[in-house]
């Protein structure tokens, strides 16, 4: 099995705090892999260790099987990165701003244009980035990121902040990159992102991680209900458990034309989360 | 070379939009060409005001703009994507510092063009220009490589760039403080540019002012070892 990042016991502190505790996991390639935790959970630290931004105290980090900090300049051109604050040159356009890393990454003007269209930023191509919305300037960050054909791209909350018609795009921008090939490594903690977007992810509270596999598995293994909830035309709601012993008054309601909604009781990584620590992902570490 | 040659040009687009930096290229030039033309009193040496701005020249523009480009792009996390990329920290430097050289040498050719010098005072002037920028692009890369904000970049720049531009000028005026400044590489510019019709440089000012340059590439390591650019 192909890995584009592995990450063993990796344990880092600013002064005396800890921020991140022997921090295991891997990426396989071509996968969306997404890291949840509430803010100061430890997350962006562990893309700067992982980027080769920050030597971790313990542990070691590879991408494609490499110490990250032995990555050399041309490596790091095949990996994109947007940071959470974007990095953009403010009083340069978009258009400038990705002139100047399409020199930097020697691949050919017209791309420029190209990547400028499919992030729908071509029309305000040339005003300066200070004058362009939070969403622009997020979607704008990612092009800069893809616009190398990256085969790993980090992402540091990709949509936080973002209305619902901006996520979406980014989403379906994301998706695409994947069936590219493109191994994604995203920080969220947008648990409906991570359930449509990420083929895995892991769970950091305070610097630890407390769980770790693809959504839909963690979510079955916190199933305690196992149940199916029914609610009928008439307003009825039934629940039952999930099991054969369920299937004739299903079979029933269903030949009747009896049901309005149907339901699994298995929670949500949200409800995971508080399970696991005790607070929600939108709280603070 | 071609990452430095694209960092060179990105900044001068920047620097088109960027008045702050804008202005220290040109404000000193500008000033030298209209004093020089315009104040004419009895005594006065020739060519006064452009040996005068070009030695704050010296002291302000390269020292001011290299550090405020360097801290700015720490501070907006623009350099550390940059690093991410395919740059390497040297290319860095190189292309911001040639591109702020380049600039700065512009601007000595217009202070040299209000001098009026004929053809040999002419390249003198530019080379002894070239010397005290490098100097001063050093002392400003050591700056905005230790700061993590423009703020802090600012706090350090401003009272060693007073004492870079001003102390050759007070030194006129007082005898104690010319002993002082004597060993300042900005003093002896000023004493070299005063003296460019004679064509000779005493051999003690090039010895303060390599001992200037070298303290200042020391401070630049011990600044990019313990800071980094990121």
């Amino acid at each position: 099995m192909n890995y584009a990042i592995r990450a063993e016991r990796i344990s880092h502190s600013f002064a005396d705090k800890k921020v991140l505790n022997n921090i295991t996991f891997a990426v396989q390639e071509g996968e969306i892999f997404g890291l949840l935790g509430p803010s100061g959970a430890g997350k962006t630290t562990l893309i700067k260790i992982l980027t080769g931004q920050l030597k971790q105290k313990n542990g070691s980090a590879a991408l494609f099987g490499k110490d990250t900090a032995k990555l050399t300049a041309l490596e790091h051109s095949r990996i994109g990165i947007m940071m959470d604050n974007w990095g953009l040159y403010e009083r340069l356009s978009a258009y400038d701003n990705l002139l100047f890393y399409a020199d930097i990454y020697h691949i050919s003007h017209s791309v420029v244009n190209e990547t400028l269209k499919d992030f729908g930023l071509y029309e305000a191509r040339k005003l300066p980035v200070s004058k362009f919305s939070k969403g622009m300037k997020n979607r704008l960050s990612l092009a800069r990121a893809l616009m190398n054909h990256a085969k790993l791209v980090f992402l540091d909350e990709p949509t936080s902040g973002l209305d619902p018609a901006t996520t979406k795009q980014i989403h379906e921008a994301l998706k695409e990159q994947k069936e590219k090939g493109t191994t994604i490594f995203l920080t969220t903690h947008n648990m409906f992102e991570a359930q449509y977007l990420c083929d895995s992810i892991a769970l950091l509270s305070r610097g630890s991680m407390i769980e770790c596999g693809s959504p839909v598995d963690i979510c079955k293994k916190y199933n305690h209900l196992n149940r199916i909830e029914v609610t009928c035309r008439d307003g009825k709601k039934v629940s039952l458990e999930n099991g054969s012993q369920a299937i004739p008054l299903l079979k029933d309601y269903l030949e009747h034309n009896l049901i309005e909604t149907i339901h699994s009781t298995e929670p949500t990584l949200e409800t995971v989360f508080i399970e696991l620590t005790g607070k929600g992902l939108d709280s603070n570490e | 070379m071609s990452n430095i040659i694209a960092i060179f040009k990105k900044q001068m687009k920047d620097t088109i939009k960027n008045k702050t930096i804008f202005i220290q290229f040109i404000m000193f030039p500008i000033l030298a060409l209209i004093m020089n033309n315009a104040v004419k009193i009895d005594g006065m040496p020739e060519n006064f005001f452009v040996n005068l701005f070009a030695t704050m020249y010296i002291g302000m523009a390269p020292l001011t703009s290299i550090t405020a480009i360097i801290a700015e792009e720490k501070e907006k996390n623009t350099l550390r994507v940059l690093l991410m990329s395919n740059v390497k920290p040297r290319e860095y430097l190189l292309g911001i510092g040639i591109y702020v050289w380049t600039m700065c040498m512009l601007g000595a050719a217009l202070l040299c063009i209000s001098a009026n010098y004929e053809l040999k005072l002419s390249l003198s002037f530019m080379v002894v220009m070239a010397i005290g920028i490098l100097a001063s692009l050093l002392i400003g890369a050591a700056i905005g490589t230790w700061s993590k904000t423009q703020m802090a970049a600012t706090s350090i720049t401003v009272p060693i760039m007073m004492v870079l531009s001003f102390l050759p000028m007070l030194s006129i005026f007082n005898t104690t403080i010319a002993k002082i400044a004597k060993y300042i590489y900005s003093q002896q510019i000023h004493l070299i540019l005063n003296q460019i019709g004679s064509l000779k440089i005493e051999l003690h000012s090039i010895c303060i002012i390599v001992i200037n340059m070298g303290v200042a590439a020391v401070l630049f390591r011990i600044a990019y070892k313990k800071c980094g650019l990121a």
